[in-house]
């Protein structure tokens, strides 16, 4: 292609100056973004309100897309779902007669469940929900995982509430507006989550890896328990998260842990729902500064 | 003249008979385009890593690389803000890398006036490679070498993609110069 002709400005002072004024007003932009960006990563909260302006400004557009996914898929996954319907589908028929008797025993354990609590006398300390939405979208371009969904400010959602799905923990909400909220991912390497196994006691905190799986580190270090698909759930400390829901099935063990799979994959996720948080006051208690020793009475 | 040769009064974009270029296309289209590959993070897919390229950054690069000048040099101020507003990246990280790439572009341009599409291939890969890679590094997350084989197969499909977003432009290019009635 032939060079363009703006910029053989010759002898002409005034094109030559607009060239010039151009290069300049470039030269200041990167400066500018410079400054914007050394602001938005001191203080990452800074333009939470400029942001959640734009995804309210796009959210319809979005809630339209979501409407039109179908179940379980990603992109390549689509694509190659056509060549293994046949063998697949054989499979699938078997998996329900399995998950039948599963289902069976489970409602067993959940009536057994019930009558001793009621026994124990302790209360059903069911959480209603805030909210119901779409997964609308998410930062799929990014190094960061930020998800988007439908409900915002107006439907009762603020930062930090947890995001669920029936298949377990997607994220927390992590900037609301009025329409739509930006959810931080648990496999976002910013997001930790404290959890514990299933079926005992053994701690751990699981952080996102931004590929898709979890690092499961153990808070009592010492020799590893984990085993291959061991189910994590939340352990409910820190308040934020309510105890019990599902997180994460191990995979792959580590030397202080296991590399985790999502069990909740957000990309076969549509209607997520919003939970208020576990233990406000908690979270409160851990976000306020400590008090100040002066403060304290003394004696 | 007509009945000799049809064409006669046409050109590439349509009869030259009363139609004129429309200007609103003709300047407005580049922008709505890379504002529109902006907008990708709205598409239903939800990616567990990321795996879709830069699609507005692509296609910034490819309307600069097909025609210089039509982009001025400050593009990146407004491209990048509007892409930093749903990429998911700290604010100003676009604005920043936006505004750099089309600098660098800018002396590439000086040093090679005339241009072929392999060496526009080669420059949109030398700069969408360290603008991947820088963006994961500023992403406001702690950087690890995972973060950096996470974007892998991210950078390959941004270069393997980029003939195929070059072609588009072109098609859009083809659209925006379209010899549409007068009105005037």
């Amino acid at each position: 292609m032939a060079p363009p002709a703006h910029r053989r400005s010759g002898v002409n002072k005034k094109a030559q100056l607009g060239v010039f004024t151009g290069y300049v007003v470039a030269g200041a932009g990167a400066l500018f973004g410079a400054a914007l960006l050394t602001i938005s990563l001191l203080a990452p909260e800074t333009f939470s309100g400029l942001r959640a302006m734009a995804s309210d400004a796009a959210a319809p557009a979005g809630v339209v897309g979501a409407k039109g996914r179908t179940e379980g898929q990603g992109i390549f996954e689509a694509i190659g779902g056509y060549y293994r319907a046949g063998s697949r589908n054989a499979r699938l028929e078997e998996e329900v007669r399995v998950a039948r008797v599963r289902l069976a025993e489970a409602e067993a354990l959940k009536q057994e469940n019930a009558r001793l609590k009621a026994v124990l006398g302790l209360a059903d300390e069911e959480s209603r929900p805030v909210a119901t939405a779409r997964l609308i979208g998410s930062t799929s371009s990014s190094a960061r995982r930020l998800g988007y969904i439908s409900a915002g400010r107006n439907d009762g959602v603020r930062p930090g509430m947890p995001v669920t799905s029936p298949m377990g923990l997607v994220g927390r909400v992590l900037e609301a507006g009025a329409e739509s909220s930006r959810v931080l991912l648990l496999t976002d390497s910013e997001s930790m989550v404290p959890v514990r196994r299933s079926t005992d006691n053994v701690v751990a905190f699981a952080e996102g890896r931004s590929d898709g799986s979890l690092r499961l580190r153990l808070v009592n270090l010492g020799i590893n328990p984990i085993k291959k698909n061991d189910v994590f759930v939340t352990s409910g400390a820190g308040g934020m998260f309510r105890p019990g829901v599902a997180v994460a099935i191990a995979t792959e063990i580590t030397r202080d842990g296991a590399i985790a799979q999502l069990l909740s994959n957000p990309a076969a996720t549509d209607l997520v729902v919003v939970e208020p948080i576990w233990q406000p006051e908690a979270v409160e208690a851990l976000a306020a500064p400590p008090p100040q020793p002066d403060a304290a009475p003394a004696g | 003249m007509e009945q000799l040769n049809p064409q006669s009064r046409r050109d590439p974009y349509g009869s030259r008979i009363n139609r004129s270029q429309f200007a609103p296309l003709v300047y407005g289209l580049p922008w709505l385009t890379v504002l529109l590959g902006s907008l990708t993070p709205w598409l239903p897919i939800i990616a567990p890593a990321p795996v879709l390229p830069p699609f507005g950054f692509l296609l910034m690069l490819a309307w600069r690389l097909l025609r210089p000048g039509l982009l001025p040099p400050w593009a990146g101020l407004p491209l990048g803000l509007f892409d930093d507003l749903y990429s998911g990246q700290p604010l100003g990280s676009g604005v920043l890398l936006f505004s750099l790439a089309l600098i660098i572009i800018e002396l590439i341009e000086i040093r090679f006036p005339w241009r072929n599409f392999w060496l526009d291939w080669l420059t949109a890969a030398g700069i969408v490679v360290p603008y991947l890679i820088i963006a994961a590094l500023l992403s406001g997350a702690e950087p690890t070498l995972v973060q950096l084989r996470v974007i892998a197969p991210q950078l390959l499909l941004s270069i393997l993609l980029f003939p195929i977003i070059a072609r588009v432009v072109a098609m859009f290019d083809r659209f925006r110069l379209k010899r549409v009635l007068r009105t005037d």
